[in-house]
């Protein structure tokens, strides 16, 4: 099993609507948040041209932060979903600062808290809160193994890219251009 | 042109411009790590040629401040802690492939080890010592025997504590800055240095401190060929190198880098020692005072610019 999303940047508005449901969602403490919406700009007035994204953890497959944590906190759990413990966090901060995408913060409770995938959800067969709450539902989410998934399907059809695939990370966000 | 603008979440104080994890302890602690792995190097390595006679400071009296230096670094670690009480969790497992984990089991050893020795020499430090108890002195015997192998346990894990303080920070690909093998010899040379610097305070055999003058001198020339070379392996690299080496070559950390580090970190208490060791007269404090300073300030600006340093995506 390998879970992945792929968002599409053509569809999406950036109503950031995926934020404040995973902010509702996960209880996540007010002015921090787990996903969030960037647009990039590029060109000259008046050829322009935006991208708009909306970004999380990228559940890497080599992920910098499961290596770098001193206690095991940080792990892969079943379809490769890098979580933490929280017990097991002491608060370091050394996966803070392995995250080449800047995912992770420190929560006020003192762990370091991040994009779950909405483990809690998949276990009883829903999709994640940001997934399911998207009004243009340019987010597909699902076992990259499994062919018949809409996230297999649309990673076949269409052009996509990573975010900083150099960094070696294996990143499992997949952006559609 | 290229503009990135968040739009929601992430207009967040904690998190960004910048992601500042680290503030003033994990350098400090970096950097008194650094120096009581360059005493403690500095004793074994002694002790185990044979030496003890003649560098009597660095074997017998530096050693004292590593315990110090030690306890006090530690506490930073504490105090750096989100989650203090948790702390304990480093010691339920070995995790190869972290740095912190390395460090956490070194500083285990080292931190003992380095009481244990102080506890030999406190005779040397105070003539009437006693230690009353039968259990102590049985101990001190049972050390005493063994005092080569605790000699070489300090030399090797002194080696790891400098050269791990480091590796810590090259292991995260994420910051550019850090993410270059030259961090671990050159926070080790930092290190000796500093330790070097401690003996040549203390020291007052003149034979000793021409001894460790040179020694300093020749890490300061390690130390400056290190320098010369990360940035060129900057330069050599990667668009995300190269500007963490810009930082340092015409941007925000030129001025504090080059001046604090490299002239008055280097530069100065080198051509301060040369001008000693040609018998001129200088104020012995001076030279070792600005080595200490300068180490201290390579952890705090190398920190606080890894954390600038970012891939831009």
């Amino acid at each position: 099993m390998r879970y992945a999303m792929a968002v599409d940047t053509r569809k999406c508005v950036g109503c950031s609507d995926c934020v404040v449901a995973c902010q509702t969602e996960n209880n996540v403490p007010s002015g921090y948040c787990r996903d969030w919406v960037v647009e990039v700009m590029d060109g000259t007035y008046p050829q322009l041209e935006i991208e708009i994204r909306s970004e999380r953890c990228n559940h890497c497959v080599n992920s910098p932060c499961v290596r770098c944590c001193p206690t095991g906190a940080s792990h892969f759990a079943e379809g490769g979903i890098v979580l933490v413990t929280k017990n097991e966090c002491i608060g370091c901060g050394a996966c803070i600062a392995s995250c080449p995408y800047d995912a992770r913060f420190p929560h006020p409770d003192g762990y370091v808290d991040k994009c779950t995938f909405c483990n809690h959800r998949l276990k009883n067969g829903m999709k994640p809160a940001c997934v399911e709450v998207c009004p243009t539902k340019c987010m597909y989410f699902g076992d990259l193994d499994d062919a018949n998934r809409d996230v297999s399907v649309v990673l076949k059809k269409r052009k996509y890219k990573t975010l900083i695939p150099e960094a070696g990370t294996d990143p499992q966000l997949y952006f559609l251009i | 042109m290229k503009e990135e603008l968040f739009v929601s979440g992430r207009m967040n104080h904690m998190i960004d411009p910048r992601l500042n994890i680290w503030h003033w302890q994990i350098p400090l602690y970096l950097f008194l790590g650094g120096m009581a792995a360059g005493i403690l190097c500095f004793a074994a390595l002694y002790y185990i040629r044979g030496k003890e006679k003649e560098f009597h400071t660095a074997v017998r009296i530096t050693p004292f401040l590593a315990p110090v230096l030690l306890i006090i670094g530690l506490l930073c670690l504490l105090i750096d802690l989100r989650h203090k009480l948790f702390f304990w969790q480093l010691y339920t497992n070995i995790k190869l492939q972290s740095p912190m984990s390395w460090g956490a089991w070194t500083l285990m050893v080292i931190t003992p080890v380095s009481f244990v020795w102080c506890a030999l020499h406190l005779k040397d430090v105070f003539p009437g010592w006693n230690w009353k108890y039968k259990w102590l002195i049985a101990l001190e015997t049972f050390f005493n025997t063994y005092k080569r192998v605790l000699a070489w346990v300090m030399l090797a894990y002194g080696l790891i504590l400098g050269v791990y303080t480091g590796i810590l920070l090259s292991a995260f690909n994420a910051r550019p800055l850090w993410n270059t093998s030259i961090m671990g010899p050159l926070f080790l040379a930092s290190g000796l240095s500093a330790g070097a610097a401690a003996t040549l305070i203390l020291s007052k055999n003149a034979a000793e401190r021409k001894h460790f003058a040179i020694i300093d001198l020749v890490i300061i020339g390690i130390e400056l060929f290190l320098i010369i070379h990360m940035f060129m392996g900057f330069l050599a690299s990667t668009q995300v190198q190269i500007e963490a080496a810009e930082m340092f070559l015409g941007g925000e950390f030129t001025v504090t880098f080059w001046i604090f580090v490299v002239i008055l970190g280097l530069l100065v208490p080198a051509l301060l020692e040369i001008l000693e060791l040609r018998k001129y007269h200088i104020p012995a404090l001076i030279s070792p005072l600005l080595v200490i300073f300068g180490s201290l300030a390579l952890r705090f600006i190398i920190v606080h610019a890894g954390q600038v340093s970012r891939w831009l995506y």
